[in-house]
């Protein structure tokens, strides 16, 4: 089916709900939908292959000042789409009278239309998973193949009418030497090109190889540490774990209070922003309202503004700019420094490729804890010269962004989420690598 | 007796009876409804209604497994379905890690249902939402209180499994979860205090909102978030370490129930969730902890969150011990993991939903009792700290080195309790950790808990399972508290 036929059907299907409205009621209609190809790895062999089609439909009923949500999944057959619709309707009309006025109810009631469809060329997933493990012969690969549509709609019965598609791939795999001796790999996008591919596996062919050395085990301490925009990431999905949204903030919870109140600033490197124009996540929220370019979350080392949903802008009496009220396309400024460069300027201390499993210690201090994992090394003057045994490392952000932080790097990485539990992910993050003067381990 | 609607008997029935020829295949009809409800501050959230009906469909053919899920349950919905799901049988069969002739097959006919005292519909919406603004009111105790919420929700899944071979298992889950959260600030220092039913999750219906004493809480609730603002740092440094039911639970799951599952020692999970330090060749031999340590995998408990009568791969689930008297005994793996690896395992294929294949998960994890009480184990310790209700976890790909925060500390020492400390935390290594073990409380002290968000498996899936645990007493551990 087109796209087309999968927009049209949605809004044939709304229309006909808008038709049932009744009296001052408001309807808003959303639909997530998928048509996705999921093939697992162990060994370089396929461990699961297999599919998932659904089409999950979501409706707000509004009348005066009280809501009431509600979702069921859609079939494809339109007779039986619109009895499913239909009675979901009729259930949320019958609770509509028993919920009280809600003082944050806010829609956008300004119409508007969009239309964005990301083409891609992609292989069936047959195709390319069988390319996969040719170009990966003899090497230990696990992980996961993820391909196909996947698309958001809204309309309203204001007028708002939305479409956001795209067809892409996400490979994310890692390569293993021995138990936990690994490096990670991630490739995705709108376009198959095996060569890309085979570029990435032999550069990992290269790191395993320092990877074969005997490890390194070091003590806790503080160490010099470059931190790879992979890394990278899971400092920056930390902080927007509560750093940003306004109820977070007006309610003292964030772990960037003491950033919002002045009370310490980041390294002035420190440029951080919410892209929604990157396009790769709608530009529409579920309330219908339309988000703006750019919001600077971090200015300089300064904390800028708070992501506002739709139910804070409300509550607060701010603008809406957000979905929702962490970071959907983060991107992180770049610096100065060059690739050729790091190893050099990081001399000796720990190269780490990935960070993995970052939860607050104390969200107070802004505090973190996590581990090194995949493509993490020692660095003995300026070379890599052995892997890392896996560590724990514990440290506030406040140092890390800030008077640790020495350098960030020229070139930045475009990373597409491969998470899938809500379906597949349309979050991305833009992020330079990280030099920094030290880095504490804990265990 | 028919559990599951019997629209999804229909639908089952009509496949199996046009179904197309394969060596084996099962259809697994999932029809989801969720409520959820919440108060904050006074102001009642959009109360929600969702529902997620589809139908996993798994093909055996020669040596290649598929499947395919969808929300079309149509014949020709089904049908397509299962042409897609030969159709990665195939890619498999040419490219297949295993010859799906392992794959388990299964006859089992069996039925489930979630002990259920008080339906969730017993109580009208206007019902619910009068509790709810009544427990919100009651955390409205001090200016420093920030923000105050009280929740509800219920969750029932109807799940039909159907196989070529006859087998078919009908099973109603039934969930009602309550809880409520405190936020108190004060002097640079936040602190949010949960309880009300919050880390007591289980099966069944609203009684289980009776037995978070979700209206009676509210008041410890708000003042422990106060006292914890006020409360000095945890302190750190080395000493004994007690933990209650509530924490038990979070340790339980990730430094025993992750380790042992055994997709991830066959390496399936490498590449996101991670492996294990436990490989097979510690199965029967391995000395994981001391001899107080007996842990099972029972998915028979009543009420608990992860019990059935069978997993999604048909298996019959019965209670087996995992550790006995300390010594390592078997994985966590179902029927196809157990083929891989040669060695017997649980009946733990689990998928979360319609739209996700089974992969090995945890189901009821439990840490069976000894004989002491809490006071006996307080009083064996000279100096150090009872923790209680996870709020940070996080632990290495091989699931040994380990970090956990609570919510509540209070010191010990010369055996006995004293003050109150804020944001504890502490830090160790899951093959030295269980050795400490050296108090675990007797049958009157365990608890019922669980967790509702254990994430796992590409593509990612997140289930409910359970823990029961007494309190338990470690020794020589590191213990930190907060601050930069």
């Amino acid at each position: 089916m087109s796209t087309t036929d999968h927009a049209q059907r949605f809004f044939a299907l709304a229309e006909r709900l808008n038709g049932q409205l009744q009296g001052a009621e408001v309807l808003f209609a959303g639909l997530d939908l998928e048509s996705s190809d999921f093939v697992r790895f162990n060994q370089n062999r396929v461990r699961q292959a297999g599919g998932v089609q659904s089409a999950g439909l979501s409706l707000t009923l509004i009348e005066d000042e009280r809501q009431v949500e509600g979702s069921c999944e859609l079939t494809g057959d339109g007779d039986a789409d619109l009895a499913l619709a239909r009675d979901l309707l009729a259930r949320l009309r019958e609770r509509l009278p028993l919920v009280p006025d809600d003082p944050y109810l806010n829609v956008s009631n300004v119409p508007a239309e969009s239309e964005t469809v990301l083409p891609a060329d992609l292989p069936p997933a047959g195709e390319a998973v069988a390319r996969v493990t040719e170009l990966a012969d003899g090497l230990d690969l696990v992980g996961i193949w993820a391909s196909g549509d996947i698309a958001e709609g809204l309309a309203s019965s204001l007028g708002h009418r939305h479409w956001h598609q795209s067809t892409s791939f996400n490979l994310d795999w890692s390569c293993y030497l021995d138990r936990d001796k690994a490096v990670k790999g991630a490739w995705s996008g709108f376009a198959w090109d095996p060569s890309e591919l085979a570029g990435r596996i032999d550069r990992q062919r290269e790191c395993l190889a320092v990877m074969a050395r005997p490890e390194r085990t070091v003590e806790p301490g503080r160490y010099r540490a470059f931190l790879a925009p992979a890394a990278m990431q899971e400092l920056i999905d930390m902080l927007g774990w509560g750093g940003f949204g306004l109820r977070d903030h007006r309610t003292r919870q964030t772990p960037l209070r003491a950033l919002a109140d002045h009370e310490v600033e980041l390294h002035p490197g420190v440029t951080l922003s919410e892209e929604h124009g990157r396009g790769l996540a709608p530009r529409f929220t579920p309330e219908g309202f339309w988000l703006p370019e750019r919001v600077p979350l971090i200015d300089r080392g300064r904390f800028g503004n708070c992501l506002v949903d739709a139910r804070s802008a409300r509550e607060y009496d701010e603008s809406v700019n957000a979905a929702l009220d962490s970071p959907q396309s983060a991107a992180l400024a770049a610096g100065d420094l060059a690739a050729d460069e790091i190893l050099a300027r990081l001399g000796s201390g720990l190269y780490i490729g990935n960070l993995w499993y970052g939860n607050w210690s104390d969200r107070n201090a802004c505090r973190v804890t996590g581990m090194t994992r995949f493509g993490s090394f020692w660095v003995e003057n300026g070379e890599l010269a052995a892997p890392l045994a896996v560590m724990r490392f514990d440290d506030s952000l406040y140092g890390l962004l800030g008077d640790r932080l020495e350098a960030l790097t020229r070139e930045r990485e475009l990373i597409l989420s491969a998470d899938t539990y809500d379906g597949r992910s349309t979050d991305s993050v833009l992020l330079p690598g990280a030099l920094i003067s030290g880095l504490d381990l804990a265990l | 007796m028919t559990i599951v609607t019997t629209d999804l008997g229909r639908i089952a029935k009509s496949f199996a009876a046009a179904a197309p020829n394969a060596d084996y295949w099962t259809l697994r009809l999932v029809d989801g409804r969720s409520e959820a409800l919440a108060v904050r501050d006074e102001v009642a959230e959009p109360a929600s209604l969702d529902q997620s009906r589809g139908a996993m469909l798994t093909v055996v053919s020669g040596a290649g497994v598929g499947y395919a899920a969808s929300s079309d349950l149509s014949p020709a919905g089904l049908r397509a379905a299962f042409d897609r799901a030969l159709t990665a049988a195939g890619l498999h069969a040419r490219l297949g890690l295993f010859d799906a002739r392992l794959h388990p097959r299964s006859s089992l006919r069996a039925e489930y249902r979630s002990p259920v005292a008080e339906p969730w519909d017993a109580q009208s919406l206007e019902q619910k939402l009068s509790l709810l603004f009544d427990a919100c009111i009651g955390l409205d105790i001090d200016r420093r209180i920030v923000e105050r919420i009280a929740w509800m929700g219920h969750h029932r899944s109807d799940e039909l499994l159907v196989t070529s071979d006859g087998g078919r298992i009908e099973q109603r889950f039934d969930f009602v979860h309550s809880g409520l959260a405190a936020t108190a600030h004060a002097g640079g220092q936040t602190q949010t205090r949960r309880g009300g039913g919050a880390d007591l999750p289980a099966q069944g219906g609203l009684e289980r909102v009776a037995a978070g004493r979700l209206l009676e809480d509210a008041e410890r609730v708000a003042s422990e978030a106060i006292a914890l603002v006020e409360a000095p740092e945890c302190p750190s440094g080395r000493g004994d370490l007690l933990l209650l039911p509530s924490q038990m639970a979070l340790q339980i799951h990730e430094s025993i129930g992750h380790p042992l599952e055994l997709d991830r020692i066959l390496g399936d999970e490498r590449n996101y969730a991670g492996l294990s330090f436990v490989t097979p060749d510690m199965f029967g031999t391995y000395r994981y902890g001391s001899s107080l340590l007996n842990v099972t995998f029972d998915p028979r408990v009543p009420g608990e969150l992860a019990s059935y009568a069978a997993d999604d791969d048909g298996t019959p689930a019965k209670r087996v011990h995992l550790i006995r008297d300390g010594i390592l005994e078997r994985p966590l793996g179902g029927a196809l993991s157990q083929r891989r690896a040669g060695l017997t395992g649980t009946a733990n294929a689990r998928a979360c939903g319609w739209h996700r294949p089974p992969i090995d998960r945890m189901a009821n994890i439990n840490l069976e009792p000894n004989e002491e009480g809490l006071d006996e184990l307080i009083g064996r310790v000279e100096r150090g700290v009872l923790m209680d209700t996870n709020r940070s976890w996080s632990i290495d790909d091989s699931r040994n080195k380990f970090q956990f925060g609570c919510e509540w500390g209070r010191l010990i020492e010369d055996g006995e309790l004293r003050g109150l400390v804020r944001n504890p935390g502490y830090r160790g290594v899951s093959a030295r950790f269980w050795r400490s073990l050296d108090g675990v409380g007797g049958r009157e002290t365990v608890e019922v808990r669980g967790v509702r968000n254990c994430g796992k498996g590409e593509p990612n899936q997140s289930v409910y399972v359970g823990h029961a645990s007494p309190p338990c007493l470690f020794r020589d551990v590191e213990i930190f508290g907060g601050g930069r």
